[in-house]
């Protein structure tokens, strides 16, 4: 016990804030995506949604390092994309943070954007044609109705991102590698600690993990049951 | 104040085809359900397309496939009830009413009127609940005003008393029909409910499979349906194929009789009907009477329901009659019915031919 308490004093804390950080951002940043791209993907003719949906849902079912091959691909600094966002923008994805959020983001945004469109497709197309006749414009439309009666499946699927994020790792550590206290997330220091042998600190981050991804799990299963009182057992 | 539709929509397994002009007042659409009235009225509120035809209401066109014109539900002014209400569960009854004042930008104004509007139907105490609070009645006062709120050319109710108990039904038919009395423009009123259709609208328009026919008077339908399918939609029992003799006697093979009738004037014949009730005992010898044997006998709420086979027939007939009247008809006994000649309706298949 005394051994845990030491290393829980002396740890570097950085992969916790570095992941939690990306987590959030990443996060953010998918709620927007994949509620807009829910959206338009809704409004698609059969075919075209069949095969624009596969390809967003790929990153959810492909290995995360296929993800990173093609990451790779797009911003490695020996690619000509990668090289013009250096070279005009100064923008540097490979080893850095906006690599492990772009990592992150690519590998939980199904995640978001499946819940979204769940969601939105179960809202009661009556609620909008009433919006409509009643003058209300589109936008109010989607905000003030939509979303509200989508609201469930949009925060639900916001917390399974965000627990995705948190935790990603192959994608990550192939675009923004290992780099202590800038690219070095909770799940890739376990990594690295197991391969130097030194199984208490790995199993001090696990159990961190398991915290929060079990503690976020269990407050989104509180909140949707207490949304959806209405809902019949069977 | 007239809205005039002529739509044609294609539609999984049949083609909607609805021509009609209503004018101020309640017309409305009676049809069985999946003969395409609620596909009309999203059509007319512009919330579905049609696939050609124009809609125009008080001479402003909302929709001309000619024209390429397609006004969006929101500039179209036509109100819309809908048949479960369609509030919006996480807004209050005063944010319910306040969407439908979505036109009204001058915030003192829109104030002003959802006082106005709140006290009109008596939702005075329940401005901050949410629907799931409301009884039923409650809900589609809400609904109501709240589609009044925008102050509609013309308005669309659809099934509007199907969600509701028998008793509470009465009651908000009786609010429902002082509202739609006060209310300027055309109201378009959807039902299957022929009691319903007779007691609100004052011209009626049948629908069939998607195909409406020539709109009527709501008295002249019930009383002289000229198609099998008014006949049957109003509640006719009896409609069998029938030919015309003369001009006024009809030859109904099914029942194996020959019927005095009114004078056809004419008209194409291809069916005769006679309602339940119009169906009386009579004796022997009387004109339209016919020898039936009784072969099934069901008690209704009020009323006793007879199947009766003609003698040398193959078709039922369905009477119905008081209990008191029909005491002595027990299953299996024979006896002569009449069939009022004014009763007898003469029908085409058809509106078309």
């Amino acid at each position: 016990m005394q051994e845990i308490w030491d290393i829980l004093k002396t740890l570097d804390y950085s992969p916790l804030w570095i992941s939690l950080k990306t987590g959030l951002v990443a996060t953010v940043l998918c709620f927007f995506l994949g509620i807009w791209t829910a959206r338009s993907v809704m409004h698609m003719g059969k075919r075209a949604k069949a095969f624009v949906d596969g390809i967003l849902t790929l990153p959810m079912v492909l290995p995360p390092t296929v993800a990173g091959f093609f990451l790779l691909l797009i911003f490695s600094l020996r690619r000509p994309i990668g090289t013009f966002l250096y070279q005009e923008l100064s923008i540097k994805v490979v080893q850095t943070w906006l690599g492990c959020i772009l990592a992150a983001g690519v590998i939980a945004f199904p995640l978001m954007y499946r819940n979204a469109r769940a969601a939105f497709e179960q809202v009661d197309i009556e609620l909008i044609y009433a919006g409509r006749t009643l003058g209300m414009s589109e936008r109010k439309i989607f905000w003030r109705v939509v979303l509200p009666s989508a609201g469930p499946g949009v925060v639900s699927g916001t917390i399974l991102t965000f627990a995705r994020a948190l935790g990603e790792y192959g994608a990550t550590s192939m675009l923004a590698g290992n780099i202590a206290g800038k690219t070095g997330t909770i799940s890739q220091r376990i990594a690295m600690v197991i391969q130097n042998g030194d199984y208490l600190t790995a199993g001090v981050w696990v159990a961190i993990i398991l915290l929060i991804s079990f503690g976020i799990v269990v407050a989104m299963n509180l909140f949707a049951d207490s949304k959806m009182r209405n809902i019949k057992k069977w | 104040m007239s809205l005039s539709v002529q739509i044609i929509k294609r539609l999984q397994g049949f083609t909607l085809n609805v021509s009609f002009v209503a004018e101020a007042g309640v017309t409305a659409l009676l049809g069985a359900s999946g003969s395409g009235k609620s596909m009309t009225l999203r059509c007319i509120a512009g919330v579905e397309k049609p696939d050609e035809g124009s809609i125009v209401l008080d001479g402003r066109v909302l929709y001309d496939s000619k024209q390429k014109i397609d006004l969006p539900p929101q500039a179209r002014k036509v109100g819309y009830l809908f048949q479960r209400y369609a509030l919006f569960p996480n807004m209050t009854v005063l944010q319910n009413i306040d969407a439908g004042l979505s036109l009204e930008r001058d915030a003192r104004k829109r104030k002003q009127k959802q006082e106005g509007l709140i006290s009109r139907f008596h939702l005075e105490g329940l401005e901050e609940r949410v629907p799931r609070e409301l009884s039923g009645g409650q809900m589609q006062r809400v609904a109501l005003c709240r589609m009044l709120a925008g102050e509609p050319e013309a308005i669309l109710l659809d099934e509007p008393f199907a969600a509701l108990d028998s008793h509470l039904r009465w009651q908000m038919e009786a609010e429902v029909r002082e509202t739609l009395r006060a209310f300027p423009g055309a109201a378009l009123l959807v039902s299957h409910d022929r009691g319903e259709v007779y007691r609100m609208s004052r011209r009626v328009c049948v629908l069939n499979c998607g195909v409406s026919e020539p709109a009527l008077d709501t008295t002249e339908l019930f009383a002289h349906p000229r198609t099998l399918q008014s006949a049957l939609i109003t509640g006719c029992k009896n409609c069998v194929a029938a030919e015309l003799l003369s001009q006024s006697m009809v030859r109904v093979p099914d029942w194996n009789a020959v019927l005095a009738c009114e004078a056809a004037d004419g008209r194409m014949v291809t069916h005769t009907g006679i309602r339940a009730h119009d169906i009386i005992p009579c004796l022997a010898g009387e004109e339209n009477a016919m020898f039936c044997r009784v072969i099934n006998a069901e008690d209704d709420v009020f009323s006793r329901v007879l199947m009766l086979l003609p003698a040398g027939g193959t078709g039922t007939l369905r009477a119905e009659m008081s209990k008191a009247a029909s005491g002595a008809f027990t299953v299996g006994s024979e006896a002569w019915f009449c069939l009022p000649k004014e009763h007898i309706m003469l029908l085409r298949e058809t509106h078309e031919n």
